[in-house]
C-alpha cells in the first residue's frame, strides 16, 4: 500500500484527541481565582495542551514520520499515542485511555470514509491542523512548529496524483476495516448507526470535479455532440460550488476535520455494542507479543525523537478522566475482556539488548498507576462536583 | 426490476479495493464461484444457489519480509481455452493457482529494483486473452504470461510498455475471435486506455488520453471500450481509432467496478456513492455510433461498493461487495 500514509494518519489522530482533551480539561474547569489546589484551571488546560502539541510537532520527530515508510500495526500506533498522552502533567487510567484511542479513531475513520475526493483527506489533515493553530495560540515557538509541518505536508502532498490519493485513501480505510465502536455523538448526529456502521448520504455537493448525475451525451465520429439524455439517477445531488484551499491559509470549505465537541455535547463512547468488536479486535490481537522487530525499531526512532518533559519534583500529576464519573471508569476497565487488555509491549521476548533498555526505559515512562501516586488527584472530585449539578 | 436475494456470508469484510469481486460461471450446473480480498487473505466461496450450501477456502498472499503481512490487491479468475486459473496479485507479486484455489502452479516475485523509496510496489489488473494472461504492474508495465493447455510450465511471454503510472485494470473482448483487430485494452492511475491486439507480439491499437483522473475500471465488448473514472463518469469509445462516443455523468463518487453481461451487451457500474446502474450498449444500425440507454439503477444504503459483477451471462442478476461489509449481496431480476 502506500508509504505516504502515516503523517496524514498521525497528525489526523492526534489532531482528534487534542480536540477531545480540550474538550474535557474545558468541562473539568474551574474559573483560577476559584480553583483550590488541586483543580484544573484555564492555565493548567493551556499547559497541557501546549505540552502536547509541542511534542506532536517536534522537529526531529516529524522528520521520523515523513521518511516513507508503510503503516504499522494498530498496537504500535497506540503505543505512540499513549506515550503523546502523557507528555504533560496529565494523567489517563488505561480505560480512558482506551476511551479516547476509540474516539480517535472512529471519528478519522468517519472523516476519510466521507471525503468527498480522495485528495479531500489533506482538505481534513489542514482543518485540524488550523484548529490546532487555534489552540496554542500564545505561544509562537510552538506556532512555528506546526507551520513548518504545514509547509512540509504541502511540500509532500499538493504535487500527488488523484491515483496516488485513491491509494492512500485505500491504506488507511484498510487501517480501519473492521472498526464498528459506535460514539454517542454520532449515533445523535445520525450519522452513524446504531449497528456502528456510518452513514453515507446520497445528497449534497458532489465533489469539485464530479458533474451532477443524470446525463448521457452522445457524440458522433466527428466529436460533435448529437444527443443528450437524462436519466434517473436516484440520488439527490447539487454542484460544488468551489474548492477548498491548500495553502497555509484559506476556506478550506470541508467541514470534515474541524472540531464537533463542545461543552454541550460531551464525549461519550457506547460500548454495549462491544461483542461485535470485540471479536475483530480479539483477532487482531491473537498475533502474537511481541511486536516484530521492525515495528519496535520503528517505535524507538519514533519515540526517541519525542522530548517529553517529564514532571519531576513536588509537582503534581492531574488524572483526566474521560468518563463523566470515576466510577463509571472503573467500571469500564473491570468489564473490558482480557484480550482486548491492551498492553501493548512485551519486550522480554526481544533479542536486542541495547533496544530493550531503550525501550524499557521508554516505556516505564508511560507506565500509568491506577492510584495516582500523589496524593490529589483532580479527578477525584469530580465525583463531588457532580453531585451538586 | 430487480430484488435482493440471499447474501452470502463472508468470514472476512471485503477490502476498500476497486474490482474487488470475481465471479466465475461454469457452464455446466449452477454453481457459482466468488472470490473476494479481506486484505493479507482472499476468501473464495462455491455456492449452489438453490439449496445455498458453500463451500469456502481462504488464499494468503506469498509473505514477505515487511513489517505487516503483504496486502492483496486482487483476486481474479481467468478463463482459457482448455483450462480456468485464478490469479491472486499482492505487493510481493502474482500467484496463479487451480481454479478452485488448491494448488499453486506459478509465482512470480515483482522487480522491485528500480522503485523509488516513496513509491508502492504492487500488481493489479488481471485479465485472460486466448492463451495469455495479462498481469498490470506499479509502474506501468503489463506482463503477459504464456499458459500451456495444462502443467505449471508458464512463461513470461513479454512485457508490454505504454503505460508511466500504476495499472488499475485490464480487459479484454469477452469472445475470442481470429480477426479481432483489438482485443485487450488496459488502464492505469491516470486514465491512460491503451488499446491492443494480442498475439505472440502484442500490439499497441491506438490511446485513449486520460483528464486527470484515474480510470479504476474497463471493459471491452465488440470493439467498445466502457472506461470508469475517478470522477463518476462512465465513457464508451470506439476501440479500433479511440474515438469518444459516449460521456455518462453517472455517478457521485469514484467507479470501482464495471461488469459486462456479453450476451446482451449490457454493462453494470458501481461506485463508492453507493449506487448500482445497469445500461444498454448498442450500435445505431445506420452510423454505426455507439449508443447507451439507462436501465436500472439500485442504491445499497450506507455501502460503499468495491466490487460488482453480473452472475450470468444474460445479465439478469449482479452481485456486489461493500467496505467493510462482510457478505456478498445478490440481485436478480423479475
Amino acid at each position: 500500500m502506500s508509504v505516504r500514509t502515516l503523517p496524514l494518519l498521525f497528525l489526523n489522530l492526534g489532531g482528534e484527541m487534542l480536540y477531545i482533551l480540550d474538550q474535557r480539561l474545558r468541562a473539568q474547569n474551574i474559573p483560577g481565582d476559584k480553583a483550590r489546589k488541586d483543580e484544573w484551571t484555564e492555565v493548567d488546560r493551556k499547559r497541557v495542551l501546549n505540552d502536547i502539541v509541542s511534542t506532536m510537532f517536534n522537529r526531529k520527530f516529524m522528520e521520523e514520520l515523513f521518511k516513507p515508510q508503510e503503516l504499522y500495526s494498530k498496537k504500535a500506533l497506540r503505543t505512540v499515542y499513549d506515550r503523546l498522552a502523557h507528555a504533560s502533567i496529565m494523567r489517563l487510567n488505561q480505560a480512558s485511555m482506551d476511551k479516547l484511542y476509540d474516539l480517535m479513531t472512529m471519528a478519522f475513520k468517519y472523516q476519510v470514509l466521507l471525503c468527498p475526493r480522495p485528495k479531500d483527506v489533506l482538505l481534513v489533515t489542514f482543518n485540524h491542523l488550523d484548529a490546532i493553530k487555534g489552540l496554542i495560540q500564545d505561544s509562537p515557538t510552538i506556532l512555528h512548529q506546526v507551520d513548518e509541518t504545514f509547509r512540509q505536508l504541502m511540500e509532500v502532498y499538493c504535487g500527488l496524483s488523484a491515483g496516488e490519493f485513491q491509494l492512500i485513501r485505500q491504506t488507511l480505510l484498510i487501517f480501519f476495516q473492521d472498526l464498528h465502536i459506535r460514539v454517542s455523538i454520532f449515533l445523535k448526529d445520525k450519522v452513524q448507526n446504531s449497528n456502528g456502521r456510518f452513514v453515507l448520504p446520497v445528497s449534497g455537493p458532489v465533489p469539485w470535479g464530479t458533474e451532477v448525475p443524470g446525463l448521457i451525451r452522445m457524440f458522433n465520429h466527428k466529436g460533435e455532440e448529437v444527443k443528450k439524455i437524462k436519466f434517473k439517477h436516484g440520488g439527490n445531488y447539487v454542484t460544488a460550488t468551489k474548492e477548498g484551499s491548500f495553502e497555509l491559509y484559506g476556506d478550506r470549505v470541508l467541514k470534515l476535520g474541524t472540531n464537533m465537541y463542545s461543552l454541550n455535547r460531551p464525549v461519550d463512547t457506547q460500548t454495549s455494542g462491544a461483542s461485535k468488536n470485540s471479536t475483530s479486535r480479539a483477532q487482531e490481537n491473537i498475533a502474537p507479543n511481541p511486536l516484530a522487530k521492525e515495528e519496535l525499531n520503528f517505535l524507538a526512532r519514533l519515540m526517541g525523537g519525542m522530548e517529553i518533559k517529564n514532571p519531576s519534583g513536588p509537582e503534581p500529576g492531574f488524572r483526566l478522566n474521560l468518563f463523566t464519573t470515576d466510577d463509571e471508569e472503573e467500571q469500564a476497565a473491570l468489564t473490558k475482556p482480557e484480550e482486548l487488555d491492551n498492553k501493548v509491549i512485551n519486550i522480554q521476548a526481544m533479542q536486542d539488548q541495547q533496544r530493550s533498555e531503550e525501550l524499557a526505559r521508554i516505556l516505564g515512562e508511560l507506565e500509568v498507576t491506577d492510584q495516582p501516586r500523589w496524593s490529589t488527584s483532580k479527578g477525584d472530585d469530580l465525583l463531588a462536583m457532580m453531585d451538586e449539578l | 426490476m430487480f430484488r435482493r436475494e440471499h447474501s452470502i456470508p463472508l468470514r472476512g469484510s471485503a477490502a476498500a479495493l476497486c474490482n474487488n469481486l470475481s465471479v466465475l460461471q461454469l457452464p455446466t450446473g449452477n454453481l457459482r464461484h466468488f472470490g473476494v480480498v479481506h486484505g493479507p487473505s482472499a476468501q473464495l466461496l462455491s455456492a449452489a444457489p438453490e439449496d445455498g450450501s458453500l463451500v469456502q477456502r481462504q488464499l494468503q498472499a506469498k509473505e514477505g519480509a515487511g513489517v505487516s503481512p503483504t496486502l492483496i490487491t486482487q483476486v481474479h479468475w481467468c478463463v482459457l481455452p482448455f483450462r480456468v486459473l485464478l490469479v491472486l496479485t499482492s505487493h510481493r507479486g502474482i500467484q496463479m493457482f487451480e481454479s478452485d484455489g488448491s494448488i499453486m502452479v506459478y509465482w512470480h516475485a515483482l522487480d522491485t529494483g528500480d522503485a523509488p523509496p516513496v513509491q508502492a510496489v504492487f500488481a493489479r489488473g488481471i485479465a485472460a486473452s486466448g492463451h495469455f494472461i495479462c498481469v498490470g504492474t506499479w509502474s506501468g508495465r503489463v506482463l503477459v504470461f504464456d499458459i500451456p493447455a495444462k502443467g505449471p510450465n508458464i512463461m513470461l511471454s513479454e512485457e508490454l510498455a505504454g503505460h508511466q503510472t500504476s495499472i488499475t485494470d485490464i480487459a479484454t473482448e469477452p469472445v475470442q475471435g481470429g480477426d479481432c483487430m483489438a482485443d485487450v485494452v488496459t488502464a492505469d492511475d491516470s486514465g491512460l486506455l491503451c488499446v491492443w491486439r494480442s498475439g505472440p507480439e502484442f500490439t499497441l491499437v491506438t490511446r485513449i488520453p486520460g483528464f486527470g483522473v484515474p480510470c479504476p475500471s474497463v471493459k471491452l465488448w465488440q470493439g467498445i471500450v466502457a472506461a470508469g473514472y475517478g470522477n463518476g463518469q462512465v465513457r464508451l469509445y470506439e476501440a479500433m481509432k479511440g474515438t469518444l462516443h459516449v460521456q455518462i455523468s453517472a455517478h457521485a463518487r469514484t467507479i470501482c467496478a464495471l461488469d459486462l453481461a456479453p450476451e446482451v451487451g449490457k454493462l453494470l457500474s458501481a461506485a463508492e456513492d453507493t449506487f448500482v446502474h445497469i445500461w444498454k450498449l448498442s450500435r445505431s444500425p445506420e452510423s454505426g455510433s455507439i449508443e447507451v440507454e439507462h436501465c436500472h439503477g439500485e442504491c445499497v444504503s450506507n455501502t460503499q461498493l468495491c466490487g460488482a459483477r453480473f452472475c450470468d451471462p444474460s445479465g439478469s442478476s449482479f452481485a456486489v461487495t461493500g467496505y467493510d461489509l462482510a457478505e456478498i449481496l445478490r440481485f436478480s431480476s423479475v
